[in-house]
């Protein structure tokens, strides 16, 4: 359960190793916080170094593309830990090469989207039946308006975005939540050696973000938040224009 | 039986959960069944009264929340007490017993709590330091156990360990059904009040300790934005009773029908209003409260007027805003002045507390398991939620508090953590225990149950 001041007292990541969603457990972290829950391809590959130590920090297997295994590992970690107050979907593959490879392009898809659909389903249960607590998915601008230089991973991009923000309105007035995060080129290890795109920004500006997010209750949230403006605009630029910034 | 889905928080406004609310009459929540039904989802029952618990004792996330929905008052006036149902709120009593000539024996500073509450919460009111809280009252109560049957328990009797765990046990011991407790007589519905504007944190306590034995109602209103010299300021209002002969004497228009008993209503806060409390209304606030008192005062009030000011406003917690408050409620022990006064000079620091912040001495305490009051000074401060260096300030306050072998008040928390009430309640695990006996597979929850650990 939160307490008053919107700190949670177990947090399970979804992609355990992730640089975002670690930075995000970092800034959510306080006296509050119990338990960490890394939930990663293989459990014994999660990183359980730097965290704050009064916290205890359990790892979990949790492989995205096995969709059969998500509700039961769900249904574990809370026997386990109990109530979930943050679970963060921070799991996914940039996949830069798959444009021209048909089963890496439907892999990445198993992966992104299908392992976010099946998974946020199996969380959306277990916060209905709490009656509380908040699924943080980390989508990304490039489902926004997909790319030619990334459009395989920005339509999984855009199938997990739209299927969070629709999981969002499903679970209005069940106690549960869902907070979808946008953001912009992110600095961590994921997107190291490439070359950065205006408004980047480090993993803890979305952490820090993602903790306003949740404390204001926001649905959506962009990272940088001018973001949101700019998209607007993006949205409807002519194909021409879209093309042209791409390049 | 009514129920609803419905997401509920407490008199704070801080983290909503949802749960399913049923209002039911004792009779048909005594059927048999009845709780396997209402058990259902398998995240438990827990009773709810008025909702003016601050955080989250009244809540269930996904679970059961109970409200009884009737009950009856049954006055006697030879022994001095009276027998009601658990459903029943102070305002309801002490409209049918002031017109009699009785008062409760405890009151905090509303009305709208219940007898079921009172107990569960073990309430304190103004006259702790002579009277003691609402438990040590109460002289039977009839408890609905986790496996349907009902217990008749009381404070000396065969099941004294399960009474002293119901109260202050928030609940988690079972559903308080109805209950027996004395009741004062009185002969007007006014207090003979001594208000007094008191200019510094040491003066206020050296005039508590001085003259609080001489009243059976006293507190201190503090105000925390005042720094320096005038740290502490108070206005310290001491009470008795009022007499019919004083109130002859002092405010005779008032001695017509002297136990007449109609609380006024002033106005309700509307649901949406943006949180009025900033620094400087807090600040603008406590100066005008400050000096709208005289120097030294001495005349009547009502008892409404005395004990329940605020109740004149309706939903009064909505001045707060949609990031609601918290009221951190604490005791530390009758010698632990200089770790009050550093407390005062902290928060004072800090500039965010606002204008219910009230300085008390307690007596001793009742012998309820979990129980909050204790011998010492309890200071309640009132915080927006939402304001920046909330949680390291009170992080500060609890190390401070629990060094001095001070506690927490679990009907006012919203934000400790276990360690925090394991460490002010070092009763805990004889608590625990109890409450397995009666309820071996976890029937009872709440969210204050689950955040804090104590099931």
């Amino acid at each position: 359960m939160n307490n008053a001041i919107n700190q949670p007292q177990t947090i399970l990541v979804l992609g355990g190793n992730s640089d975002i969603a670690r930075a995000i457990v970092a800034e959510l972290s306080s006296p509050a916080l119990k338990t960490v829950v890394l939930a990663c391809r293989d459990a014994a590959s999660a990183d359980t170094s730097g965290f704050a130590n009064d916290v205890e920090i359990a790892t979990i297997t949790f492989d995205a593309t096995k969709h059969a295994l998500h509700a039961s590992m769900i249904e574990e970690v809370a026997a386990e830990h109990g109530d979930l107050d943050v679970v963060i979907q921070a799991f996914g593959q940039l996949g830069l090469d798959v444009a021209d490879d048909p089963v890496a392009a439907a892999n990445l898809v198993t992966v992104n989207y299908a392992g976010a659909v099946s998974s946020g389903l199996a969380v959306a249960a277990q916060l209905r039946k709490q009656g509380h607590g908040t699924l943080v998915v980390l989508s990304s601008v490039a489902g926004v308006r997909t790319r030619a230089s990334n459009f395989v991973y920005g339509s999984t991009k855009a199938g997990q975005d739209a299927f969070a923000t629709g999981l969002g309105h499903s679970l209005h007035g069940s106690g549960a939540n869902v907070m979808t995060v946008r953001p912009g080129f992110v600095r961590s290890s994921m997107t190291k050696g490439m070359q950065e795109a205006p408004f980047t920004i480090d993993v803890s500006d979305v952490a820090k973000a993602v903790a306003n997010g949740l404390k204001k209750g926001s649905s959506v949230v962009w990272a940088p938040a001018k973001l949101r403006g700019v998209f607007a605009l993006l949205k409807f630029a002519p194909d021409f224009v879209w093309r042209k910034l791409d390049s | 039986m009514n129920s609803e889905q419905l997401a509920l928080t407490g008199w704070g406004r801080t983290t909503p959960s949802v749960a399913s609310l049923v209002d039911i009459s004792a009779d048909e929540l005594t059927q048999t069944g009845v709780l396997e039904r209402l058990d259902q989802s398998g995240r438990g029952i827990i009773a709810r009264g008025m909702g003016r618990s601050y955080g989250d004792p009244a809540q269930n996330g996904g679970g059961s929340v109970v409200r009884i929905s009737d009950g009856k008052i049954e006055v006697n006036s030879a022994r001095g007490s009276v027998r009601v149902g658990a459903g029943i709120s102070l305002d309801t009593l002490l409209r049918e017993i002031i017109p009699l000539g009785w008062f409760v024996p405890v009151t905090p500073g509303t009305r709208f709590v219940t007898v079921g509450g009172a107990i569960a919460a073990d309430i304190h009111g103004k006259n702790h330091h002579v009277d003691g809280s609402f438990g040590s009252h109460v002289q039977e109560m009839t408890l609905l156990l986790a496996d349907g049957t009902q217990r008749s328990l009381s404070p000396t009797g065969e099941h004294t360990n399960l009474f002293w765990a119901t109260v202050g046990g928030m609940g988690l011991t079972g559903i308080i059904l109805d209950a027996t407790f004395s009741l004062i007589p009185i002969e007007t519905r006014h207090c003979v009040v001594t208000n007094e504007r008191v200019p510094d944190f040491d003066t206020l306590i050296e005039k508590m300790i001085a003259s609080d034995h001489l009243y059976q109602y006293s507190v201190a209103w503090i105000d925390l934005c005042a720094t320096g010299s005038s740290l502490g300021r108070a206005l310290l209002a001491s009470a008795n009773h009022a007499s019919l002969d004083e109130l002859r004497v002092m405010n005779p228009k008032q001695t017509t029908d002297p136990l007449a008993y109609s609380p006024p209503m002033l106005a309700d806060i509307p649901s949406v209003v943006p949180n009025v409390f900033n620094k400087l209304t807090i600040k603008a606030f406590n100066e005008l409260w400050y000096r709208k008192t005289p120097k030294l005062q001495h005349h009547t009030e009502t008892l409404t007027g005395f004990f329940h000011p605020l109740d004149m406003v309706g939903w009064w917690n909505r001045l707060y805003g949609r990031n609601g408050f918290i009221q951190y409620q604490f005791v530390v022990p009758d010698n632990a002045v200089d770790t009050l006064r550093s407390i005062v000079e902290k928060v004072a620091a800090h500039g965010h507390a606002s204008f219910v912040n009230v300085l008390k001495r307690f007596g001793p305490g009742s012998g309820g398991y979990l129980s909050f009051p204790t011998s010492g000074w309890t200071l309640t401060i009132d915080i927006p939620s939402g304001v920046d260096g909330l949680d390291t300030l009170l992080n500060e306050l609890d190390e401070m508090i629990l060094g001095v072998g001070g506690r927490h008040y679990l009907a006012k928390d919203a934000q400790l953590t276990p360690a925090v009430i394991r460490s002010g309640y070092p009763r805990l695990d004889e608590w625990k225990a109890i409450r397995r006996t009666v309820d071996p597979n976890g029937r009872w929850a709440s969210d204050l149950a689950r955040r804090l650990d104590l099931l």
